[in-house]
């Protein structure tokens, strides 16, 4: 397992490497220099700014000196200054904010993963049966349902419609004046509707690959024995085929990471919560140069911790992967 | 059983197929059949909800919302084709160059697919979209810019499995050059997988225009857009839900249709790939 996990580790470099070259190269795409539009854009631009921001950016050094320059502020954790009005460390501001979206997220995958697997597998099981027939068509139209889409549709239902659950932020206005449990429940409310929104793309996209996986398993000849010994139906399904269909899951899991956080943005935006998605949004409108940058790269970074903890799991309960 | 026989017999594919046909219709047509102007402002029938004379109702400048959808269709069908057709090009040419190579050129071709894939595909688009204007032109080519890294793979796999089968040689024999060999002997083999990854990515394209142009990133009022339609469902949520309903259902019907058509251009060209 250490070789497995050295590797893998190692692997990451040149990605991680990479991914600061694209971050960079973005950040060059901004028409004439950013002082320029920081200038423009800002009456009170001083000339001072202007010097600051001219040191930020080392506008008068070649450009494999600016690149240097910025990875090492990078890995010493400095993104850089916001160009919106606070001034903040842009680490700062996406720090406070990346515990709520990080925490939406993982939420999003236990329910994908609590629904998803069972879907897949009782239509693998039940092929052709009417629910395996329900849940392809369900299946199919949850991969085109655009889901900003499908959070208004819930927003005007379960929140104008019915009253049920709050449309928008984290907290309800009394939040600090309920006892604790009230405070729980005032925020689960809150959480409903964007933990749904954000899993419903992962949630069509494992159920399919369940089902086909699961499909696959049944038909080797390791099921065939254990049907020949005598087991129980439920035995071979659930203790035998489930945990061989269960293990490439993970690696989906894994690939739907990058589109969970991207994700954020839309529903972070919709329900007004306050995350990194939201944060990104208000920043590429205000054209806070500095903080979407600081984003970018972050996501990047976390689609691949969240690959390499994928792998490593899939490595860690398959010893087939490892030897490789 | 051919391509045609099998794609025929396909009833969803063929009902994704009609989608798509009608959907090319009425961006044709939109001039002719739009019932009313889609810029035409009238503020005395401000958020009328569905009525005869304005039958998914009126938005908040009193536009007709049936005409906007209907000169939304030929912006979301515009995104579509030229986004993907960007991707698609991107993606053949460096999938074609590194499985047919192979060696260092794979590599490095393949470890940048790595790197780009790390990116939450959105996010790059927004930031993209962040340092250049908001604009159709502008959001075709980032959409595109950023969605080549499936058809690579996929393009890069066909080779390499092609590339030593006995007619590239006979082409080798004969002297043609590595273009010829790539371009004209060994891509048409490699046509039907592109084709399902174009249908699929065009579906992918639209969703991802009307996410940004919701979001107020993508097309810009008042070119009317499927997305930009919504954006005034969500200020007026409470009470104009035909803003809301309609131009998703647009979105999800021809995203439906574009999914059918390639699963059947893939199940017709490949019956092995059958789900």
């Amino acid at each position: 397992m250490f070789p497995y996990l050295v590797k893998r580790i190692l692997f990451m470099i040149p990605l991680l490497l990479g991914i600061t070259i694209i971050c960079f190269f973005v950040m060059r795409l901004a028409p004439g220099s950013p002082t320029d539009l920081q200038t423009q854009m800002n009456p009170k631009a001083s000339a001072e700014m202007r010097q600051r921001l001219m040191s930020l950016y080392e506008l008068d050094k070649p450009i494999h000196v600016q690149y240097v320059s910025w990875l090492t502020k990078l890995i010493r954790g400095d993104l850089g200054t916001s160009f919106s009005s606070d001034h903040r460390p842009v680490a700062d501001k996406i720090l406070e904010r990346l515990p709520i979206t990080i925490t939406i997220n993982l939420l999003s995958l236990v329910l994908i993963i609590a629904v998803a697997v069972p879907i897949g597998v009782l239509s693998a099981v039940h092929q052709d049966s009417l629910f395996d027939k329900v849940m392809s068509v369900i299946v199919f139209i949850g991969f085109a349902v655009p889901t900003f889409w499908l959070a208004l549709l819930m927003m005007i239902f379960f929140g104008i419609h019915l009253g049920w659950l709050p449309i928008s932020g984290l907290r309800s206005l009394n939040y600090e004046y309920l006892s604790t449990w009230g405070q729980w429940t005032d925020l689960a409310k809150h959480l409903i509707l964007p933990v749904f929104i954000s899993a419903f793309g992962g949630l069509a996209g494992l159920s399919r690959y369940m089902r086909a996986n699961m499909l696959e398993v049944i038909r080797q000849d390791y099921i065939l024995t254990a049907r020949a010994k005598g087991l129980s139906e439920r035995q071979v399904i659930y203790k035998h085929a489930l945990r061989n269909a269960l293990l490439p899951a993970i690696t989906i899991l894994g690939l739907s990471i990058p589109g969970l956080i991207g994700g954020s943005v839309i529903f972070e935006t919709i329900f007004a919560i306050p995350g990194m998605g939201q944060l990104f949004y208000m920043s590429v409108m205000a054209r806070d140069y500095p903080t979407v940058m600081g984003i970018l790269l972050i996501g990047a970074v976390l689609t691949l911790a969240g690959n390499l903890i994928a792998d490593v799991s899939y490595a860690a309960a398959d010893p087939r992967i490892r030897i490789s | 059983m051919g391509f045609r026989e099998m794609f025929y017999k396909n009833k969803l594919a063929l009902a994704g197929l009609a989608i798509v046909v009608l959907l090319f219709v009425i961006s044709l047509a939109a001039p002719l059949i739009s019932p009313c102007d889609p810029g035409a402002i009238d503020l005395q029938n401000v958020l009328e909800p569905p009525s005869v004379e304005h039958w998914f109702g009126t938005d908040q400048l009193g536009r007709d919302v049936l005409s906007r959808m209907i000169w939304g269709a030929r912006i979301s069908l515009k995104v579509g084709f030229v986004a993907t057709g960007l991707a698609i090009l991107i993606g053949m040419v460096l999938g074609a160059v590194a499985g047919y190579y192979g060696g260092w050129v794979d590599a490095v071709i393949m470890r940048f697919v790595d790197v780009m894939l790390c990116f939450p595909a959105f996010f790059l688009i927004l930031a993209v979209i962040a340092f250049l204007e908001p604009s159709i032109w502008n959001i075709m080519i980032v959409i595109g810019l950023t969605g080549w890294m499936g058809v690579t793979r996929l393009v890069r796999a066909d080779f390499i499995s092609l590339r030593e089968r006995d007619f590239v040689w006979a082409a080798r024999a004969i002297g043609a050059n590595d273009a010829r060999i790539i371009f004209l002997h060994i891509l048409p083999n490699a046509l039907a997988s592109i084709l399902v990854a174009a249908t699929l990515g065009i579906a992918g394209a639209i969703l991802t225009e009307s996410a940004l142009s919701f979001l107020g990133i993508g097309v810009q009022p008042p070119t009317p857009s499927w997305g930009n339609i919504l954006t005034a469902g969500k200020d007026n949520i409470d009470i104009a839900w035909w803003l809301s309903l309609y131009p998703g259902l647009a979105i999800l019907i021809t995203v439906v249709g574009y999914n059918l058509l390639g699963e059947g251009i893939r199940d017709a060209s490949d019956p092995r790939l059958k789900r």
